[in-house]
């Protein structure tokens, strides 16, 4: 393999894995969006869509049906989380709740455990074809599911935001929440569906990226990690940042094993990001405000942590 | 003033913190008056959370399993055993913590942990309370320098044994230019400094040395920069998933040279996973997975199938390598007290003195410089055919 | 007034002398020597966070980093353990002068995740320079800490030590907050701008916040490395800053007992049920705990969201800052 191909083929590896970020930040920064609230507890829904995936393929069921199942069995855990954790801590601060879905996480991550051990378990590829070669360098074709799950998920996000009657009052609960409850938008249910929805769409990754990954109780805890830190590289408020954010990740995590050391990778990442941080502390898409909600997302923030402890 | 009042409510609840937290360590003192012979305490610290878990589980269900049979049979020489596991949750800190508990309830012995790191912290409450501890990890520096860890023994072979049979396989079988890859946590890191130093002895060189995390998804990108070296073989020293990742990645890439992989991957979980990248693997590992293959002669099946055939029962699968160092210490424990009897000095000497003990992972012949006793035979090199686990020799 | 607060003193200092008299356990009493390290390192996290109104992730980081310090001045330089206990908290706080500005710019979830990245990066570097910290495998042979002839090498003196350093750093605490540096901590906490426009340097005070909170995370840390005498890469991970954390918000931001009181709970918490499962579930295995330590917890937050001290007025002084922001904004 020539040296191009070399960096091709790092380029592509990736683009696999910030695919596989660019899902868990997606679902981050829509939760953000609507409740102003990071959900740590996101990467747990990972896990929780992929093992349940699992067990059902192991109980008989057909793989559709049990991919649909598994994200239903996430949804319905998300809204009680949302309901016995969220719901009644709304009055409380923007730190306390971050720490609560920290604690959610924890009961999430010991009751995986409990359910299904430390065994990892496979999933089989979606299709059963060999690795397709591109200038030298190998594609795995999970990974090609994977990036289009994401550009799906952020193409119909998009149309719903943009496009939707629902989706222009969630933006407009998004700016002003006592004016959304003028006009009839209860920002409690609002609450409940963005949860419900991300716990869903990060189950569904789980079930994308378990093939690749293989499925462990405690796979969500490091892809939740990776996902928070490319949400923030993106600029919080910007679902299209989310998808840059995740991609920009993978690369540079590919790229710092195969040029640097392979043991300081995550170091090189996080090295990079303080230092884009630095230079655009709103997140890259800070940089070339296209949308006029990223301008003012501090003032945004602001009020809707005044809001949230009234 | 007000202040002061609250503080001085935290200081009463403080206080009766205290007092709870000393009542739960006598507690059990006091319990067992029994009338019938007196129980052998064993303690046992296990990583059953956390990172290290995939060892832990195997090694606790093994552990519950043995106690519970030595029960049934009536004990150590009419004394039954009161088998007490902890979890340490995989953080040295609580494995400490976990030590002092168990040699404050007076057992007679502790066994544990299961990695490196939450062994060695614990070596040092062992030694100062002259406990017996029996460590179910690799790296050879739980039990050495011997003179400073005579309370410390343990069951899983040394890396270096591991590393020997590597190298020489790689040696006569022509291949000079080996890359490494290994998992970057205290299990890679042993094998890692270990196959250092047993490769030049071999006239084998290490062109490349990648590293990936336990939890990595993707190693296409370590894997690709090895390729472009063109290494005669690729050694990597790693347990699932992140073994069964590398192997698939290693097929997908189209690699074309021998992978050869350790005793890591030792358990049903990584040809699950693996799936039919793993075949050809080759990898030198303790005799348990290949029970029924061994010839009648080998001292060591008869013990191997009893094991496979009891856990198979009990759990409905097949044990790991891990449960055998579980399996192992327990015995060794055992086989110490019935000579010593309730003693932790005379248990330490029978330890130390145990010849010829037929386990799951060798025959164990210990001695005053020897904390592990276990030799190169106690591995044999395998290979994965159509899934299945062959004997190589 | 004066009298009282004497006597309170007092009394709280014959407490924590008299501890060992009654408590036999080394097992008790290594659970106090924890509690006693995390509570260091969360006064200094309590200072950033209650008071400078910053938040740091990545507090494991400096306890690692003064662990690691003291157990290669001790074990490779042959320092005496007692000045590697006093010098090693300098590197943590170094580091965290060098980091600080540039960091402390960033604001909110910025500021979280670029200390969450430092944590990150530390953690690294504890693996990757095997020939210095031993790597994964991490170093052995740390001695005892000694003073002198004296060799403290049971707990109940190393209880005294950490208790007695613990002291300190409250005596400390209790004298900065109540000066005019404490009183300008709290206006920044109050309102940025509103300190800033009363005169004070905000963002030299939340540097020294942060260089004082990693001095003190260092200092657990060294004291740790000379209990265990075994120093692995593992305490120092991600969880662990998360944690100190959470000990901070449980026992109630910008109070004196708070980071005592919050480390207490979480350690105490932990090896609760470490014996309080198996009791009331004998089949239960280890997971159980994992399971009721999250529902706890999260429990304690619901119940308690300014964690369990918190003094009403600043709840007050909180809400009072939202009500003028929500104007602004």
């Amino acid at each position: 393999m020539g040296a191009e191909g070399q960096y091709i083929q790092y380029l592509i590896s990736g683009i696999t894995l910030g695919s596989i970020y660019a899902l868990i930040a997606l679902a981050l920064v829509v939760t953000f969006n609507i409740t102003g609230i990071f959900n740590l507890a996101i990467g747990e829904f990972v896990t929780i869509g992929a093992l349940s995936a699992v067990t059902l393929r192991a109980a008989g069921c057909p793989d559709v049906p049990a991919f649909v199942l598994a994200v239903l069995i996430a949804g319905v855990i998300a809204a009680t989380m949302e309901r016995t954790t969220i719901y009644p801590a709304r009055k409380a601060s923007v730190l306390t709740v971050i720490i609560i879905t920290i604690g959610v996480a924890i009961a999430l991550r010991g009751a995986a455990l409990l359910i299904w051990g430390t065994h990892p378990y496979p999933l089989p590829s979606f299709v059963d074809i060999p690795p397709l070669a591109l200038w030298g360098a190998v594609i795995i074709p999970q990974s090609l599911f994977v990036l289009a799950l994401a550009v799906v998920a952020v193409a119909l996000l998009f149309a719903f935001f943009d496009l939707t009657y629902v989706g222009k009052a969630v933006r407009a609960a998004m700016i002003n929440r006592n004016a959304a409850r003028l006009v009839g938008i209860n920002p409690a249910r609002l609450s409940l569906l963005a949860f419900v929805f991300t716990g869903m769409l990060a189950a569904l990754a789980g079930i994308f990226v378990a093939p690749i990954t293989t499925a462990t109780y405690d796979m969500g805890f490091m892809l939740g990690l990776k996902g928070f830190v490319a949400a923030i590289l993106g600029g919080v408020t910007n679902v299209k940042g989310a998808i840059i954010g995740g991609l920009l990740l993978g690369i540079i995590e590919a790229f710092a094993i195969g040029t640097l050391s392979s043991g300081m990778k995550d170091g090189i990442a996080m090295v990079v990001m303080i230092i884009v941080l630095l230079i655009c502390p709103t997140g890259i898409m800070g940089l070339g405000v296209s949308n006029k909600r990223t301008g003012s997302w501090i003032a945004w923030l602001r009020q809707s942590v005044g809001i949230g402890s009234r | 003033m007000k202040v002061y009042k609250r503080s001085l409510i935290l200081l009463i609840c403080l206080s009766m913190f205290l007092v709870v937290l000393a009542g739960c360590g006598k507690a059990p003192e006091t319990a067992d008056q029994g009338s019938a012979a007196e129980p052998y305490k064993i303690g046992a610290i296990v990583d059953i959370s956390g990172p290290a878990a995939s060892l832990g589980e195997p090694e606790r269900d093994t552990l519950k399993m043995l106690a519970d049979e030595l029960n049934a049979r009536g004990g150590i020489n009419g004394h039954p055993v009161d088998l007490i596991i902890l979890d340490n949750k995989s953080v040295e800190t609580e494995a400490v913590l976990a030590a002092k508990r168990l040699i404050e309830q007076d057992v007679l012995a502790i066994i544990g942990c299961s990695a490196s790191g939450t062994s060695l912290a614990i070596v040092d409450s062992a030694q100062k309370a002259g406990v017996p501890l029996i460590s179910m990890a690799a790296s050879a520096k739980i039990v050495e320098p011997v003179a400073e860890r005579e309370w410390v023994f343990k069951t899983a072979q040394s890396d270096i044994i591991v590393a020997n049979k590597i190298a020489r396989y790689l040696a006569e079988n022509g291949m000079k230019n080996i890359a490494f890859l290994s998992m970057n946590n205290a299990f890679g890191d042993s094998g890692r400094a270990n196959f250092e130093q047993a490769a030049p002895a071999h006239g084998i060189s290490i062109v490349a040395k990648e590293k990936f995390e336990a939890t990595d998804k993707d190693m296409t990108s370590q894997l690709t920069k090895v390729k472009a070296l063109k290494p005669e073989a690729v050694v990597v020293w790693a347990i699932p998933p992140s073994a069964s990742i590398v192997t698939k990645n290693f097929k997908d890439l189209g690699l074309d040279v021998p992978l050869i992989q350790t005793h890591g991957i030792g358990n049903k979980a990584f040809l699950d996973l693996a799936g039919d990248a793993a075949n050809g693997v080759i990898a030198p590992m303790g005799k348990l997975v290949v029970a029924e293959q061994l010839p009648d002669s080998d001292p060591q099946k008869a013990l191997l199938l009893e094991y496979i055939a009891a856990y198979e029962k009990n759990y409905g699968a097949r044990p790991s390598t891990f449960g055998g160092h579980a399996h192992d210490a327990f015995n060794l424990v055992v086989h110490a007290i019935a000579e010593a009897g309730a003693d932790r000095a005379k248990i330490r000497e029978a330890l130390e003195q145990t010849t010829g003990l037929i386990g799951i992972s060798g025959v164990f012949n210990l001695s005053p410089d020897d904390h592990n006793g276990l030799g190169e035979d106690s591995m044999a090199l395998l290979e994965i055919k159509d899934g299945k686990w062959q004997l190589l020799e | 007034m004066a009298a009282a607060k004497r006597w309170y003193w007092i009394s709280l200092v014959l407490v924590v002398l008299c501890v060992p008299l009654f408590v036999k356990s080394s097992y008790v009493l290594s659970i106090l020597i924890v509690i006693g390290l995390y509570a260091i390192i969360v006064q200094g996290l309590g200072l950033l966070m209650g008071y400078a109104g910053q938040v740091s992730f990545g507090q494991a980081a400096f306890y690692g980093l003064g662990a690691y310090t003291a157990a290669i001045l001790a074990t490779r330089c042959d320092w005496p353990p007692l000045l590697c206990v006093l010098v090693a908290p300098f590197l943590p706080a170094l580091v965290a002068l060098i980091i600080g500005r540039p960091i402390l710019r960033l604001r909110e979830h910025y500021l979280v995740l670029a200390t969450l990245g430092f944590g990150i990066l530390a953690f690294a570097v504890f693996n990757e320079l095997i020939g210095l910290t031993g790597g994964p495998s991490g170093l052995t042979g740390i001695p005892y800490l000694s003073v002198g002839p004296l060799v403290l090498d049971t707990d109940r003196a190393y209880y005294y030590v950490v208790w007695g350093f613990l002291g300190l750093v409250i005596l400390g605490m209790a004298n900065l907050t109540a000066s005019p540096i404490g009183r300008a901590f709290k206006a920044i906490h109050a309102s940025e701008q509103a300190a800033e426009s009363a005169g004070i340097n905000t963002a030299l005070l939340k540097l020294q916040a942060f260089v004082l909170s990693a001095f003190l995370a260092g200092l657990a840390g060294s004291l740790y490395a000379f209990w265990v005498t075994f120093v692995g890469p593992s305490p120092f991970g991600f969880t662990a800053s998360i944690e100190f954390v959470l000990m901070a918000v449980v026992g109630g931001l910008g109070t004196l007992w708070g980071p005592v009181l919050g480390a207490a709970i979480i350690v105490g918490l932990t090896e609760f049920l470490r014996w309080g499962v198996p009791v009331v579930m004998p089949k239960a295995g280890g997971e159980f705990e994992i399971v009721f330590f999250g529902i706890v917890f999260v429990l304690i937050m619901l119940l308690r969201p300014q964690g369990i001290l918190a003094p009403g007025r600043s709840r007050r002084v909180a809400r009072a800052v939202v009500r003028e922001e929500k104007c602004s904004g």
